[in-house]
């Protein structure tokens, strides 16, 4: 089985190479995306969060995970995805995104799927609510389609404002 | 079995360094007139010790340049030879020798081997200078590792026998003593064997006219150690004892005449016809000499052992760890705080009465913690006085380098800094000590005629003021020349104007490329530095202020937050969120009678306490919170003090006063202006500090919410 999947990597080329194929789909609203699995540190049930005052109606705010503080933004808010409810089923998704720790909150996570090259296209021009820089392509698994993001770009950049930019 | 050397080395390398700074703070402080014999001593033993370990490992080089220091601190220590401010240069030229190529072994640095070489000679001439009495003991001294060989020949031509000292000076240290009859003397130090001696004279002599003989017992492998390891625990009337025997000298009572005068049989010089038999003779001899003793004097041997450990415990009083390790044990004991105050914070709903032993036992709990904490966090704390110190001797080399007489002054050398800030605190401090002699302090001449004494005086200070540090660099120079700096600003095409206040113009000088030095010195004047200095102080979260008087000097105020990981916090409910108050800028709180708010129009309100009028922060209003109160007549004021400021909080109420552990924001999200950080609570949900400071720096635009968004 990885061997066979070492293959596939092999021909996926460069991009696909650094990300695996290995993804973790989710789902806002009505649509599906999925996430590169290597940078999921957990999964979490929603619980309160601390404000952070003046912040983007997004950024729900701080919470402690295990002694450290962690931001946690609301996909949901920043792509007018679904409706912002927060209850027992509501889930928090902590990413790693290079050594930094952040919660991410989605309506649902589905499951963890196995992407071979092919399954995945390019995503289109006018696409999706995500700018296209963010995404990896859409990935096809029978009759559903994933929206694949580079979460790592995504939460570096620049309009989700958690990380600040390098006064250097 | 291997040993990992490099373990040892590293401690060498760490001790080496601290002898040299602790050597170079002596030297500096001497009083040259009328040394204080305390302080010779120290600065003697400093030496002594690298000279000792440098040989434990090696380092001959080292070996050889801090034995000749040490001959000349001895001579000197013992009043054989009086302190001149020469030799205090020549002590600290061999310290920054010694530094360097300790650096060079350590890091592979290059050494300036022929400063080294000048260095030795000066001390030399030095050491010469002075009477001889004490030529024929030192014959005798060998650093562990080394050892001394007379080396006789027939009388030779002078250039052979210059030739000839140069050659065995390759070996290690070469000393001609003077020609005895038609013999002409060496004595050699050297690592080496007398096999090579052998092989370097015979290409001048035969081997049948040459002597070879080893001048002291040679070191065995224990005593080669115990050199190292022992000499620095040398008591300071041992030293005599200790020339002779290296090992044994630290544990020779003082009154020992007698087994002093045993110990002599060692002294005459053995023959090496077989030298290894000769090593080994002279190493048996030791050990029986050791065993001798052990079984001679019993009593005396119990003294020895008693002193032992004594000695060892009061020397090591401190010991190294790797700063990871203090820093996880910090991170622990955050933890423990944490859990702590959870503990606390459910216990607290308990029925006293039920209750009573468990209730007990969490106060005790509280304490002890408290305890623990305190202390882990002062192991990662260092007096200032670790920066300052390096000061006098740089601001002592750049006054007399560009002419100028400075008067160097410290104070609050005792104020205690973390560890990390202190040592990032450096450089941006040298750089400001170095503008100030450089810039600041005029040549004598000028402070004359400015009817100013002639020399200038150099001022650092450390004081804590709330939670932070705030570390100052003032000079009574000539202080900032406003329309100089405006000028080059405007030459430099940046944007200014006239109209600027005095403190925007100081603040031009931290612009990346200025300098208004007329010319580059190697001291300053490239315009890099200030730019630098700053951007150090805001990475370590810190702020710079300068204060300049034209004709009176300036002073450049570095405020450092303690971000140290814990610190005593008040937390304050405001709606249904709780913030934290570091409790350093807290003064008091009061709830204020509705007659002392004043409506100011347009400017938000102020509150009168006791006579002075504050202005009144509404937090609600900043941090967009749904308040209990918006009448600050039926909430809470805090009195908040900051660099002088004072203004009241509003808040809703106080919930009380606990020791909270810092955790950084930014280390996963960004910096939020008006926070400074979050701590988690009791219940394990986060609460967020306030940053009291740029609130207050702030508050006169509280009006202007803008700032806060």
């Amino acid at each position: 089985m990885s061997d066979n999947m070492s293959k596939n990597i092999s021909g996926f080329g460069e991009k696909a190479d650094s990300t695996g194929n290995e993804f973790l789909a989710f789902t806002l609203g009505k649509e599906e995306y999925g996430i590169d699995i290597l940078k999921v540190q957990e999964i979490r049930g929603y619980e309160a969060v601390t404000r952070i005052a003046n912040s983007p109606e997004f950024i729900k705010g701080v919470v402690n995970l295990r002694g450290i503080i962690v931001p946690i933004v609301d996909m949901r808010i920043k792509f007018q995805l679904g409706e912002p409810t927060y209850d027992q089923f509501t889930v928090v998704i902590i990413l790693n995104i290079s050594g930094r720790v952040v919660g991410m909150v989605v309506d649902s996570v589905s499951d963890v799927i196995t992407l071979n090259p092919e399954q995945i296209k390019p995503a289109p021009e006018m696409g999706t609510t995500f700018d296209s820089d963010y995404l990896i392509g859409l990935g096809t698994l029978d009759e559903r389609m994933l929206i694949l993001v580079d979460i790592d770009k995504l939460m570096s950049s620049a309009d989700m404002g958690l990380i600040e930019k390098l006064a250097a | 079995m291997t040993i990992d050397m490099s373990q040892f080395f590293q401690v060498f390398f760490d001790e080496a360094e601290e002898g040299l700074a602790e050597m170079e703070k002596l030297l500096l402080a001497v009083d040259v007139a009328d040394p204080d014999d305390e302080d010779l001593n120290a600065i003697f033993r400093a030496a002594h010790s690298i000279k000792g370990g440098s040989a434990t490992f090696g380092l001959t080089d080292i070996t050889e340049v801090t034995h000749v220091l040490e001959s000349l601190l001895d001579r000197i220590r013992q009043g054989q030879m009086a302190l001149t401010s020469q030799h205090v240069d020549a002590f600290l030229a061999a310290k920054d020798i010694i530094k360097s190529m300790l650096d060079g072994h350590r890091h592979g640095a290059t050494v300036d081997l022929e400063a080294v070489a000048d260095v030795r000679m000066l001390l030399q001439s030095l050491s010469e200078g002075g009477g001889k009495k004490t030529a024929a003991p030192q014959a005798l001294v060998g650093p562990g590792g080394v050892s001394r060989y007379r080396v006789e020949l027939p009388q030779l031509g002078e250039r052979e026998t210059e030739a000839l000292q140069q050659e065995l000076g390759l070996l290690g240290k070469v000393e001609k003593l003077a020609a005895e009859g038609s013999l002409c003397v060496f004595v050699v130090d050297t690592a080496k064997g007398v096999d090579s001696i052998i092989e370097i004279c015979s290409f001048l002599v035969s081997t049948d006219d040459l002597k070879v003989s080893q001048a002291v017992a040679a070191p065995s492998k224990e005593e080669q150690q115990g050199y190292g390891f022992f000499a620095p625990f040398v008591p300071q009337d041992a030293t005599d004892e200790e020339r002779g025997y290296g090992f044994f000298a630290p544990f020779v009572p003082a009154n020992a005449t007698d087994r002093e005068r045993g110990y002599g049989f060692f002294e005459p010089f053995v023959p090496l016809g077989d030298t290894e038999q000769g090593k080994l003779q002279a190493a048996q001899a030791i050990a029986a000499q050791g065993a001798h003793a052990d079984h001679d004097d019993a009593s005396a041997t119990g003294d020895h052992e008693k002193k032992k450990p004594a000695v060892a415990v009061h020397e090591s009083s401190s010991i190294r760890v790797g700063i990871e390790k203090v820093d996880q044990l910090i991170n622990l004991v955050g933890e423990l705080v944490i859990t702590q105050a959870m503990i606390e914070q459910r216990t607290g709903a308990l029925d006293p009465m039920l209750y009573e032993h468990l209730l007990n036992s969490v106060s005790q709990l509280t304490r002890n913690t408290r305890d623990l904490q305190e202390s882990v966090m002062s192991i990662r704390m260092m007096p200032m006085d670790y920066v300052f110190s390096r000061f006098p001797r740089m601001v002592r080399d750049l006054a007399a380098k560009l002419g100028k007489r400075v008067e160097f002054v410290t104070h609050g050398a005792a104020t205690e800094l973390d560890k990390g800030l202190i040592e990032r605190i450096v450089d941006p401090l040298t750089h400001l000590v170095r503008n100030s002699i450089d810039h600041g302090i005029e040549v004598p001449e000028v402070r004359l005629t400015a009817g100013k004494a002639d020399f200038g005086t150099l001022s650092l200070s450390a004081e804590h003021q709330g939670g932070n540090i705030i570390i100052e660099v003032t000079d009574d120079g000539g202080g900032l020349n406003r329309d100089k700096i405006l000028a080059k600003a405007k030459q430099q095409g940046m944007a200014v104007s006239d109209s600027l206040s005095d403190n925007e113009v100081w603040l031009l000088i931290f612009e990346p490329g200025f300098s208004t030095a007329e010319q580059v010195t190697d001291v300053s004047g490239r315009g890099v530095g200030m730019d630098v200095v700053k951007r150090n102080i805001l990475a370590m979260g810190g702020a710079v202020e300068i204060r300049s008087s034209k004709g009176f000097g300036t002073t450049i105020s570095i405020s450092l937050p303690l971000t140290l990981a814990i610190l005593d916090g008040m937390s304050i409910r405001i709606g249904h969120e709780i913030y934290i108050l570091p409790l350093g800028y807290v003064v008091e709180s009061l709830q204020p009678a509705t007659q002392d708010i004043k409506e100011i129009s347009g400017q938000g309100q102020v509150i009168k306490v006791r006579g002075e009028y504050l202005p009144l922060i509404p937090l609600y209003q900043i941090f967009n919170i749904e308040p209990t109160f918006t009448d600050p007549s039926q909430g809470l004021v805090v009195i908040l003090e900051s660099n002088g400021k004072k203004a009241a909080l509003f808040v809703d109420d106080l919930i009380g006063q606990q020791q909270i552990v810092v955790k950084n924001l930014e280390s996963n999200y960004r910096k939020v202006a008006g926070i400074s950080g979050a701590t988690i609570l009791g219940d394990g949900g986060v609460a967020l500090i306030i940053d009291v400071a740029a609130l207050l720096r702030s508050s006169r635009l509280m009006s202007d919410e803008s700032v806060f968004s």
